[in-house]
Protein backbone atom coordinates (compact mmCIF):
# COMPACT_ATOMS: atom_id res chain seq x y z
CA UNK A 1 0.00 0.00 0.00
CA UNK A 2 1.41 3.18 -0.89
CA UNK A 3 1.17 5.75 1.77
CA UNK A 4 0.09 9.19 2.32
CA UNK A 5 3.62 10.63 2.55
CA UNK A 6 4.69 8.53 -1.06
CA UNK A 7 1.66 9.86 -2.51
CA UNK A 8 2.09 13.78 -1.40
CA UNK A 9 5.97 13.07 -2.79
CA UNK A 10 4.72 11.44 -5.92
CA UNK A 11 2.03 14.86 -6.73
CA UNK A 12 4.66 17.61 -5.76
CA UNK A 13 7.35 15.76 -7.89
CA UNK A 14 4.89 15.78 -10.43
CA UNK A 15 3.96 19.26 -10.55
CA UNK A 16 7.30 20.60 -10.51
CA UNK A 17 8.23 20.84 -13.90
CA UNK A 18 6.71 23.82 -15.94
CA UNK A 19 5.26 21.36 -18.45
CA UNK A 20 3.56 19.27 -16.81
CA UNK A 21 1.76 22.15 -14.89
CA UNK A 22 1.00 23.76 -18.72
CA UNK A 23 -0.63 20.46 -19.41
CA UNK A 24 -2.85 20.35 -16.35
CA UNK A 25 -3.65 24.11 -17.00
CA UNK A 26 -4.45 22.70 -20.52
CA UNK A 27 -6.84 19.79 -19.24
CA UNK A 28 -8.41 22.00 -16.90
CA UNK A 29 -9.82 24.46 -19.38
CA UNK A 30 -10.76 21.49 -21.78
CA UNK A 31 -11.64 18.95 -20.48
CA UNK A 32 -11.11 15.63 -22.03
CA UNK A 33 -8.46 15.53 -24.65
CA UNK A 34 -6.80 13.44 -27.17
CA UNK A 35 -3.24 13.37 -26.74
CA UNK A 36 -2.36 14.94 -29.93
CA UNK A 37 -4.74 17.66 -29.30
CA UNK A 38 -2.77 18.33 -25.69
CA UNK A 39 0.79 18.20 -27.31
CA UNK A 40 0.14 20.71 -30.29
CA UNK A 41 1.03 23.66 -28.25
CA UNK A 42 4.06 22.22 -26.85
CA UNK A 43 7.09 22.85 -28.77
CA UNK A 44 7.88 18.89 -27.98
CA UNK A 45 7.71 15.24 -29.52
CA UNK A 46 5.17 13.40 -28.73
CA UNK A 47 6.57 10.26 -27.21
CA UNK A 48 7.95 14.03 -24.26
CA UNK A 49 4.54 14.79 -24.13
CA UNK A 50 3.74 10.48 -23.48
CA UNK A 51 6.44 10.85 -20.92
CA UNK A 52 5.38 13.85 -19.07
CA UNK A 53 1.66 11.86 -19.04
CA UNK A 54 3.37 8.78 -17.15
CA UNK A 55 4.59 10.92 -14.48
CA UNK A 56 1.44 12.58 -14.29
CA UNK A 57 -0.86 9.17 -14.19
CA UNK A 58 1.62 7.93 -11.33
CA UNK A 59 0.59 10.71 -9.50
CA UNK A 60 -2.78 10.12 -10.46
CA UNK A 61 -3.19 13.57 -11.51
CA UNK A 62 -4.71 12.48 -14.70
CA UNK A 63 -6.56 9.66 -15.98
CA UNK A 64 -6.07 7.85 -20.10
CA UNK A 65 -8.78 5.93 -21.25
CA UNK A 66 -8.86 4.02 -24.49
CA UNK A 67 -11.78 4.55 -27.47
CA UNK A 68 -10.40 2.73 -30.62
CA UNK A 69 -7.44 4.68 -31.67
CA UNK A 70 -7.39 7.11 -29.43
CA UNK A 71 -6.64 7.44 -25.86
CA UNK A 72 -8.43 10.21 -23.94
CA UNK A 73 -6.62 12.32 -21.19
CA UNK A 74 -8.87 13.95 -18.16
CA UNK A 75 -7.59 15.80 -15.44
CA UNK A 76 -8.26 14.05 -11.60
CA UNK A 77 -7.79 16.63 -9.10
CA UNK A 78 -7.79 14.51 -5.73
CA UNK A 79 -4.50 14.55 -5.45
CA UNK A 80 -4.09 18.11 -5.98
CA UNK A 81 -6.26 18.64 -3.07
CA UNK A 82 -4.87 16.65 -0.99
CA UNK A 83 -1.38 18.51 -1.58
CA UNK A 84 -3.37 21.34 -0.84
CA UNK A 85 -4.16 20.28 2.31
CA UNK A 86 -0.91 19.22 3.13
CA UNK A 87 -0.22 22.60 3.29
CA UNK A 88 -3.11 24.40 4.73
CA UNK A 89 -2.43 21.64 7.33
CA UNK A 90 1.26 23.47 8.20
CA UNK A 91 -0.24 26.82 8.02
CA UNK A 92 -2.64 26.19 10.94
CA UNK A 93 -0.52 24.54 12.57
CA UNK A 94 2.05 27.27 12.80
CA UNK A 95 -0.78 29.92 12.51
CA UNK A 96 -1.64 29.10 16.17
CA UNK A 97 1.54 29.08 17.48
CA UNK A 98 2.42 32.53 15.93
CA UNK A 99 -0.47 33.98 17.89
CA UNK A 100 1.38 32.94 21.17
CA UNK A 101 4.92 33.92 20.12
CA UNK A 102 3.10 37.52 19.64
CA UNK A 103 0.92 37.47 23.00
CA UNK A 104 4.27 36.33 24.60
CA UNK A 105 6.47 38.86 22.85
CA UNK A 106 3.99 41.53 23.51
CA UNK A 107 3.92 40.35 27.36
CA UNK A 108 7.89 40.42 27.27
CA UNK A 109 7.66 44.49 25.62
CA UNK A 110 5.67 45.63 28.71
CA UNK A 111 7.93 44.17 31.43
CA UNK A 112 10.83 45.91 29.97
CA UNK A 113 9.12 49.32 29.90
CA UNK A 114 8.20 48.81 33.05
CA UNK A 115 11.36 47.72 34.07
CA UNK A 116 12.60 50.75 32.63
CA UNK A 117 10.64 53.09 35.10
CA UNK B 1 7.88 24.50 -4.11
CA UNK B 2 6.19 22.96 -0.41
CA UNK B 3 6.42 25.85 1.95
CA UNK B 4 4.58 28.17 4.33
CA UNK B 5 4.70 31.97 4.68
CA UNK B 6 2.81 33.84 7.68
CA UNK B 7 3.07 37.26 8.55
CA UNK B 8 2.02 38.72 11.76
CA UNK B 9 2.41 42.52 12.96
CA UNK B 10 3.69 42.24 16.96
CA UNK B 11 3.40 45.11 19.53
CA UNK B 12 7.04 44.69 20.67
CA UNK B 13 10.27 46.08 19.17
CA UNK B 14 12.05 43.50 16.89
CA UNK B 15 15.24 42.54 19.62
CA UNK B 16 12.05 41.32 22.31
CA UNK B 17 10.59 39.58 19.40
CA UNK B 18 13.94 38.10 17.75
CA UNK B 19 14.54 37.07 21.47
CA UNK B 20 11.07 35.37 21.81
CA UNK B 21 11.32 33.40 18.61
CA UNK B 22 15.20 31.95 19.04
CA UNK B 23 16.25 31.94 23.23
CA UNK B 24 15.45 28.21 24.90
CA UNK B 25 13.47 30.55 27.16
CA UNK B 26 11.37 32.11 24.33
CA UNK B 27 10.53 29.64 22.43
CA UNK B 28 8.92 27.45 25.41
CA UNK B 29 6.54 29.66 25.15
CA UNK B 30 4.88 29.16 21.88
CA UNK B 31 6.63 26.52 20.24
CA UNK B 32 4.26 23.95 21.21
CA UNK B 33 1.92 22.56 19.32
CA UNK B 34 -1.02 23.05 21.56
CA UNK B 35 -1.19 24.17 25.44
CA UNK B 36 0.23 20.71 27.13
CA UNK B 37 3.40 21.36 28.56
CA UNK B 38 7.08 21.99 27.52
CA UNK B 39 9.61 19.27 29.16
CA UNK B 40 12.36 20.53 27.98
CA UNK B 41 14.00 23.03 25.94
CA UNK B 42 17.61 23.95 25.78
CA UNK B 43 19.00 26.23 22.85
CA UNK B 44 22.56 26.85 22.25
CA UNK B 45 21.89 30.47 20.44
CA UNK B 46 24.67 30.83 17.67
CA UNK B 47 25.26 29.95 14.38
CA UNK B 48 25.76 26.19 14.07
CA UNK B 49 24.54 25.50 17.78
CA UNK B 50 21.23 23.31 18.31
CA UNK B 51 18.16 23.65 20.02
CA UNK B 52 15.73 21.27 21.15
CA UNK B 53 12.47 21.31 22.84
CA UNK B 54 10.52 18.01 24.13
CA UNK B 55 6.71 18.74 24.60
CA UNK B 56 3.78 16.71 26.23
CA UNK B 57 0.57 17.69 23.79
CA UNK B 58 -2.86 17.39 26.01
CA UNK B 59 -3.32 13.68 24.19
CA UNK B 60 -1.13 12.87 26.42
CA UNK B 61 1.90 11.95 23.81
CA UNK B 62 5.27 13.17 24.07
CA UNK B 63 7.27 15.11 21.03
CA UNK B 64 10.49 16.57 19.99
CA UNK B 65 11.60 19.06 17.53
CA UNK B 66 15.53 19.46 16.89
CA UNK B 67 17.52 21.80 14.48
CA UNK B 68 20.34 23.85 14.05
CA UNK B 69 20.84 27.73 13.87
CA UNK B 70 21.80 28.31 10.26
CA UNK B 71 22.09 32.51 10.51
CA UNK B 72 21.40 34.86 13.17
CA UNK B 73 21.37 38.30 12.49
CA UNK B 74 19.82 40.16 15.95
CA UNK B 75 17.22 41.49 15.18
CA UNK B 76 16.65 41.15 11.33
CA UNK B 77 16.33 37.89 10.62
CA UNK B 78 17.20 33.85 12.11
CA UNK B 79 17.09 30.72 10.34
CA UNK B 80 17.29 27.55 11.38
CA UNK B 81 17.15 24.16 10.53
CA UNK B 82 13.99 21.96 11.50
CA UNK B 83 12.76 18.35 12.83
CA UNK B 84 10.32 16.55 14.06
CA UNK B 85 12.05 13.62 16.24
CA UNK B 86 10.58 11.00 18.33
CA UNK B 87 6.74 9.22 17.20
CA UNK B 88 4.95 11.04 14.62
CA UNK B 89 5.59 10.99 11.00
CA UNK B 90 8.71 12.53 10.37
CA UNK B 91 9.05 14.39 6.90
CA UNK B 92 12.92 15.07 6.85
CA UNK B 93 14.34 18.11 7.98
CA UNK B 94 12.79 21.47 6.92
CA UNK B 95 13.96 25.08 7.39
CA UNK B 96 12.79 27.43 9.12
CA UNK B 97 13.30 31.54 8.01
CA UNK B 98 12.16 34.63 10.42
CA UNK B 99 12.19 38.20 9.02
CA UNK B 100 11.63 41.08 11.37
CA UNK B 101 10.78 44.41 10.35
CA UNK B 102 10.60 47.46 12.40
CA UNK B 103 7.17 49.12 12.13
CA UNK B 104 5.72 52.19 14.12
CA UNK B 105 3.78 50.00 16.38
CA UNK B 106 6.68 47.44 17.12
CA UNK B 107 7.78 44.79 14.25
CA UNK B 108 6.48 43.04 11.51
CA UNK B 109 7.27 39.16 11.08
CA UNK B 110 7.49 36.96 8.08
CA UNK B 111 7.62 33.21 9.00
CA UNK B 112 8.49 30.72 6.61
CA UNK B 113 8.57 26.88 6.83
CA UNK B 114 9.89 25.88 3.95
CA UNK B 115 11.66 22.54 2.09
CA UNK B 116 8.56 20.76 3.40
CA UNK B 117 9.32 17.58 1.35
CA UNK B 118 13.20 17.48 0.89
CA UNK B 119 13.25 15.57 -1.96
CA UNK B 120 10.76 17.15 -4.01
CA UNK B 121 12.48 20.32 -3.19
CA UNK B 122 15.65 18.92 -4.12
CA UNK B 123 13.97 18.38 -7.58
CA UNK B 124 12.22 21.72 -7.80
CA UNK B 125 15.87 23.71 -6.94
CA UNK B 126 17.07 21.27 -10.48
CA UNK B 127 14.15 22.74 -12.24
CA UNK B 128 14.89 26.11 -11.51
CA UNK B 129 11.31 26.72 -9.69
CA UNK B 130 10.54 27.11 -6.05
CA UNK B 131 7.04 27.64 -5.95
CA UNK B 132 4.69 28.55 -2.55
CA UNK B 133 1.62 28.06 -1.66
CA UNK B 134 0.03 30.88 -3.59
CA UNK B 135 1.62 29.69 -6.92
CA UNK B 136 0.51 26.41 -6.32
CA UNK B 137 -3.14 27.29 -6.25
CA UNK B 138 -2.46 29.51 -9.22
CA UNK B 139 -1.75 26.55 -11.24
CA UNK B 140 -5.24 25.70 -11.74
CA UNK B 141 -6.38 29.37 -12.03
CA UNK B 142 -4.23 30.90 -14.35
CA UNK B 143 -4.39 29.81 -18.15
CA UNK B 144 -1.36 31.23 -19.27
CA UNK B 145 1.22 28.59 -17.21
CA UNK B 146 3.72 28.71 -19.33
CA UNK B 147 5.17 25.58 -21.75
CA UNK B 148 8.60 25.11 -21.84
CA UNK B 149 11.24 22.56 -23.56
CA UNK B 150 11.19 19.86 -21.52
Amino acid sequence: MVNHQERLGRTFAALVDPTRRAILAQLERRGGTSISELAAPFAIKLPAVMKHLDVLADAGLVTRSKAGRTVTVRLRAQPMRAAMEWLRHYERFWSSRLDRLARYAEDQEVKARSEKR
Amino acid sequence: MTSVTLVRRIRARPPIVFDAVTTAEGIAQWWGPDSGPVLMAEADVRVGGRYRLRFRMLDGTEHETTGTYLELLRPERAVMSWRWTGGIEDPGESRIEIVLRPIPEGTELTFSHSRLHDEDTRRSHEAGWTGSLRKLEALFTDPAAPAREA
